[in-house]
């Protein structure tokens, strides 16, 4: 098993040099000079030139780029040019917000809609599976800022019950947890849209398989046959479907805490794509891909949870 | 008898019709509900797009600032902004934006994935490894993310906004291009063309490019619907076609400063991307029920 996921990080890692290169490219190609931008209009063309000398935007390009991933590897993701502060503590910061957020969306998209999935194939074609299929085309169709939106209108403004911004008092649970609610719930119900709809998928398919056939002419009762045999080999695609759209999800959590004003990886993010500041905007592209990286090994590792099939050798 | 004469009139009934095959495919079409209203509500919204100048009841852009804020009401059916403009009107314009960057997208992505995925699976080797990598490792990112990026890359503006998502949707048209064509390859027509003498350029467009059409057809539907909604996301972060064109991701932004007091300026242009990405999303599932019923699970 260690060495199954020793193996898999370092295959990771071509796959992480490739994005790390593409992204220094992308901040490098984008136009304007992040100095100027800095300084404003009406500084000096000296001045400019100083403070590309000191950002060392004035080396060629081969030579950032070696630094830009010598920094990294010894965990300096750099300062931010707007503050001066270093971006890793920024990140330090808001990380926790962005990791609390994403992963209550998942496990409340697991919860409700593994269940509202099998629920929806058992019912085939009657009611119940009419609405819960209006319901999962419905929260694929909605973007998840609006959700947002309408959740914020509904809880916050016109009921008074959770509040509309922030992330709530260091220290506070109680506090942290009323903040988190409806960003969770924004992304939890978006989730739970797109696992309903596999889930349901992928119970019919096991539900027409002949060991189900089987299980059911051999008289076994229909609790066993849905949760010992049709669902535990439902759970392989079920996990796979869960892992493809926790990546989608962290997408979504950037809309989220821009309409909540929630502290996090994606309002850094925007923040410095605003201020133009690239070496901020790069660090956090870094880190989404290390997210990302991390959500495909926990993906893969959970698929021997549920299979004993499944050998990591 | 009865019984049989009954038997006699429904195979009477069965040969007697003979249709076409895309008199059945339509048959199939209209028989999908799902699809059928997908069509019909998209329809309406293409419509109401082309004819914007027509029945938008003010200018999108003319600014009222005595009637700022107005909720709705006779005059301004879904209220007016900040600065006064008619929301309606502007709901009208914006879907001109959606759709256009919507489509627009998904036909580059369409044209340039495709491409991609047919010259990995036909060529295999070094260009396979190249394509498909690159597929895989910006499939592996969120859309918004790598949206973002590109954005900032390119700067904002209306084409440079459709070339980032076709940017973002080329790679999927690639993986879905990739699988059929790596099996068409192998089929003897296209030995039979490869003998006649046929280029591997005719082969590609001639011979494997009809027999996956359909399902890039079927898909492109769906994808225009992710399309218009990473539209409505890039726009709502401000990376979109700049104010004051109206755009429905511009429109939610700049009213979820006044939520609290003007809940119209915000909620109408999002029901309006709801319903638009909704009636592709049901076309798109209709079309691929009817394009291949095994998937209608």
């Amino acid at each position: 098993m260690l060495g199954y996921v020793i193996r898999r990080i370092l295959v990771s890692i071509p796959t992480l040099l490739v994005v790390l290169t593409v992204v220094f490219i992308l901040v490098r190609v984008a136009p304007g000079d992040p100095a100027r931008a800095i300084l404003g209009d009406y500084a000096s063309q000296e001045a400019v030139e100083a403070l590309r000398r000191r950002m060392g935007l004035d080396k060629p390009l081969w030579q950032q780029y070696i630094e830009f991933l010598g920094g990294l590897f010894r965990g300096d993701l750099g300062r931010s040019l707007i503050s001066g502060v270093p971006v890793a503590k920024q990140v330090s910061y808001v990380l926790p917000y962005t990791l609390e957020l994403t992963f209550t969306g998942i496990v409340l998209g697991v919860l409700l809609g593994v269940p509202l999935g099998i629920y929806t194939a058992l019912k085939r074609n009657r009611l119940p599976d009419y609405i819960g299929r209006t319901f999962s085309l419905l929260g694929l169709s909605f973007p998840t800022f609006y959700l947002g939106i309408l959740l914020l209108l509904l809880f916050s403004v016109k009921l008074g019950l959770f509040p509309s911004m922030g992330g709530g008092r260091a220290g506070d649970p109680v506090d942290r947890l009323r903040h988190l609610f409806l960003p969770a719930l924004t992304l939890g119900l978006i989730m739970t849209a797109y696992i309903t709809r596999m889930s349901r998928s992928a119970m019919l398919n096991v539900l027409n398989e002949d060991y189900v056939r089987t299980a059911r002419a051999k008289g076994l009762r229909e609790t066993r046959v849905i949760f010992r045999h049709a669902l535990k080999n439902a759970l392989i695609p079920i996990l796979s479907v869960v892992g493809v759209y926790s990546i989608v999800l962290i997408g979504g959590s950037i809309m989220v805490e821009i309409v909540f004003s929630r502290p996090g990886l994606g309002k850094l993010m925007v923040g410095a794509m605003m201020q133009r500041d690239y070496i901020t905007l790069q660090s956090i592209m870094v880190i989404y891909s290390v997210l990302v990286v991390i959500l495909n090994l926990i993906t893969d590792l959970s698929y021997g949870l549920v299979d004993p099939r499944v050998k990591y050798e | 008898m009865r019984l049989f004469r009954r038997k006699r009139r429904r195979w009477k009934g069965r040969g007697a019709v003979e249709i076409s095959p895309r008199r059945r495919i339509l048959r199939t079409f209209l028989r999908n509900r799902t699809a059928v209203i997908g069509t019909v509500i998209a329809v309406c919204v293409i419509t109401v797009a082309i004819l914007a100048p027509v029945i938008a009841p003010y200018d999108p852009i003319r600014q009222n600032i005595r009637s700022r804020f107005s909720p709705p009401q006779r005059s301004y059916p879904f209220g007016t902004d900040f600065f006064g403009r008619d929301v309606l009107s502007r709901v009208i314009y914006g879907a001109r934006i959606s759709l256009l960057v919507g489509v627009s997208s998904v036909l580059l992505g369409m044209v340039v994935g495709t491409a991609m995925g047919m010259v990995a699976a036909y060529f295999r080797g070094k260009a396979e490894t190249l394509v498909m990598r690159t597929v895989d490792v910006m499939m592996s990112f969120p859309d918004e993310v790598l949206g973002i990026m590109i954005m900032v890359a390119l700067g904002s503006g209306l084409f440079k906004l459709i070339l980032a998502i076709a940017f973002l949707m080329a790679p999927r048209f690639a993986r879905l291009a990739y699988g059929p064509t790596l099996a068409l390859r192998e089929r003897d027509y296209v030995d039979a063309a490869r003998a006649a003498g046929c280029g591997n350029a005719r082969i590609l467009v001639r011979h494997i490019l009809p027999n996956i059409f359909g399902e890039i057809l079927v898909m492109s539907t769906l994808w225009t619907a992710t399309a218009i909604r990473l539209e409505a996301n890039l726009s709502f972060l401000g990376l979109g076609v700049a104010p004051p064109t109206p755009t429905w991701g511009n429109m939610i932004r700049t009213g979820l400063d006044h939520l609290v007091d003007a809940w119209w300026v915000s909620v109408f242009p999002g029901a309006a991307i709801l319903i638009t990405v909704l009636a592709f999303n049901m076309l798109g599932d209709g079309l691929r029920d009817i394009a291949d019923p095994k998937l209608r699970t």
